[in-house]
């Protein structure tokens, strides 16, 4: 404990500090520069993409040329569009006006956002079950602890055919199959990847519960509380902690399945639309910028905006959800 | 009542016995339907095998040169990639995370907030750019895709590694420095073993991560050449027309049988690792 007060003050000891300013080039450069290739410029190359058409990133043109080639042409395009400030946004953002107005994309959103709301509640109320009930003094925990956990040590490729077969083998006995309709696409995510996390968010919420203090719960008993009561009111709040990181941690992963979606329906069924448009009905957000990518070089642009949107949804529910629950954690 | 145990947790306990064996039947599944032709599993795949339906280990032997693709080859590029960059990860990671805890200077702070901003962004948003880059600079091989995911996993680790050695003592290091080692001796004969369960915690996310990833070297990667396990895997299904659900149940028997068996023979160190993780996030 000591170790936490001396944090801030006297860490950077000149003695160590001197010395390893010296070494920056074999200490932090490798990494960095690993960094600088693997995430900082494809992100801000990511963003400006998002405003071009390109096949591959070095034939980018930004979307707003061809317009300015357009109007000079023909000058009353402008006008038409209600002014030059108006006629410029909309070929500017033309990737990204496009991408809202892609049903398939809504489709995805709303299919990823009902998926998120489901498999958390459902992956954090069972796992913290499982973690209360494993944490009591009972025979035969710690193998129940590893069964629990292994789905999570195969990947979600293979996840998908495995689960995909099993549905398919239970839907049989309807005369029916996975991808018939989109509800059974829906479900059997939802099913598959609650068993893949359980365990591993178990894991958490056991950690948590581990460090309740016996002490606080003796208290509660002394104090009358029963069973329920000590539950809602001593332990659940102090593994707020917990609880944080196991919410934030089914959210992001929800938000960002992929393998998983890829696998098991790869987006089947396809429907058709009041409009005509058809669209693949289980997709999600993931799923539909990288099939989106695919449809071909007119869709490029469209797929990265497509993925900035899809970045900045991921980053606000991130850190809303972070405030929100932290707020709610006690202080020791 | 002589038994330690209560009554409750007794029934408790004959209850999670009953789930944790519904909760191994999708393996148990793949198991049984490994050793059927293609035509029963298509049939019933909750049958066992019986005489008709056994191929013995056929699927097995179909399942090593299964998709045009020797299976071999993708266990060796996945074991490569994985070690690789695991191994370049916790190396260059921690240097660079006690270096940032340590002279905290404003590039430092930067690098570590940086770090903590990769953490929420998606992989979508990078992936079409990451992949033509990685095209161009030559990192589409097995042995230089590490090199990528050292930069796009750096994050996450750096974030842990920086959080562990904050939290270590000062003194045990000055003492070492006034001893006369210099940074990179101080670092590797002090702060590395003081790292160790940081070290096991950050390894086994990575692998986990490294091991089972698909899209980023199916786009890096040139396919005809190198797969790796989970593209293997997903090759089976796309390149027929009709699949021959037997061989790939062999072929994700074998892919998943060493998993398995490394992770009951480490449990431990993996279940803890994976909860210190979580409580540093």
């Amino acid at each position: 404990m000591s170790k936490k007060q001396k944090g801030g003050q006297n860490l950077n000891s000149y003695q160590i500090r001197r010395p390893l300013k010296r070494m920056f080039p074999l200490f932090i450069l490798p990494t960095f520069l690993c960094f600088i290739i693997g995430f900082i410029w494809p992100f801000l190359q990511g963003i400006y993409l998002s405003f071009t058409d390109f096949m591959v990133p070095s034939d980018a043109e930004l979307t707003v040329i061809p317009a300015i080639e357009a109007a000079q042409k023909d000058p009353s395009l402008i006008t038409e569009a209600g002014g030059s400030f108006s006629y410029y946004m909309d070929a500017m953002f033309q990737n990204y006006r496009k991408a809202f107005e892609d049903p398939s994309f809504s489709r995805a959103f709303w299919n990823t956002a009902g998926f998120a709301v489901v498999s958390i509640v459902a992956i954090n109320v069972i796992a913290f079950a499982i973690a209360y009930a494993l944490t009591q003094k009972m025979r035969g925990s710690n193998l129940f602890r590893t069964v629990f956990f292994m789905p999570n040590l195969i990947g979600g490729v293979v996840l998908g055919y495995i689960w995909s077969m099993i549905f398919d083998a239970i839907l049989k006995q309807y005369a029916t199959y996975l991808t018939a309709n989109s509800t059974y696409g829906f479900w059997g995510l939802v099913i598959l990847v609650a068993w893949q996390q359980i365990g591993y968010i178990m894991i958490i919420y056991i950690a948590g519960l581990q460090s309740v203090s016996e002490d606080m719960l003796e208290a509660a008993r002394i104090d009358g509380a029963n069973g329920w009561q000590t539950l809602f009111r001593v332990t659940i709040p102090n593994v707020m902690p917990s609880i944080t990181i196991c919410t934030f941690l089914t959210l992001t992963n929800s938000f960002k399945m992929f393998d998983q979606n890829m696998a098991l329906t790869g987006g089947d069924p396809t429907i058709t639309l009041a409009g005509g448009a058809q669209i693949k009905s289980t997709e999600l957000l993931a799923l539909n910028i990288y099939s989106t990518y695919k449809i071909g070089r007119r869709w490029h642009g469209t797929a990265q905006a497509k993925a900035v949107i899809f970045f900045l949804l991921v980053a606000v529910l991130a850190i809303a959800q972070l405030t929100a629950t932290r707020k709610k954690e006690v202080q020791q | 009542m002589k038994s330690q145990y209560s009554l409750g947790s007794k029934i408790l306990t004959c209850f999670f016995a009953v789930l944790c064996i519904i909760w191994m039947i999708p393996i148990f599944e793949v198991l049984i339907n490994s050793f059927k032709s293609n035509a029963y599993v298509n049939m019933d795949a909750f049958a066992l095998p019986n005489s008709e339906s056994f191929v013995g280990f056929g699927n097995y032997v179909k399942g090593l040169t299964f998709g045009n693709y020797p299976l071999v080859n993708s266990v060796i590029y996945s074991v490569v990639i994985t070690v690789l960059s695991v191994g370049l990860i916790l190396l260059f990671c921690s240097m660079s995370a006690w270096y940032i805890a340590r002279v905290d200077n404003w590039f430092a702070k930067l690098f570590y907030y940086l770090c903590l901003f990769s953490m929420i962004v998606p992989f979508q948003m990078v992936m079409f750019s990451l992949s033509s880059t990685a095209h161009e600079l030559g990192l589409n091989t097995p042995w230089t895709i590490p090199i990528v995911y050292l930069g796009f996993g750096a994050g996450l680790a750096v974030f842990m590694f920086v959080g562990f050695v904050k939290g270590l003592p000062l003194e045990i290091e000055e003492a070492a420095a006034i001893d006369g080692c210099g940074p990179l001796r101080t670092f590797f004969l002090v702060v590395m073993p003081m790292l160790k369960p940081t070290l096991i915690s950050v390894g086994i996310l990575q692998t986990m991560w490294v091991w089972n990833d698909y899209l980023l070297p199916m786009l890096v990667l040139d396919i005809n050449d190198y797969r790796t396990i989970p593209i293997h895997v997903d090759y089976l299904k796309g390149s027929y027309g009709t699949v021959d659900l037997g061989a790939t149940m062999a072929v994700i028997m074998l892919s998943i049988t060493p998993v398995i068996i490394l992770y009951l023979f480490c449990q431990k160190h993996i279940i803890k690792g994976v909860a210190a993780g979580a409580v540093k996030g």
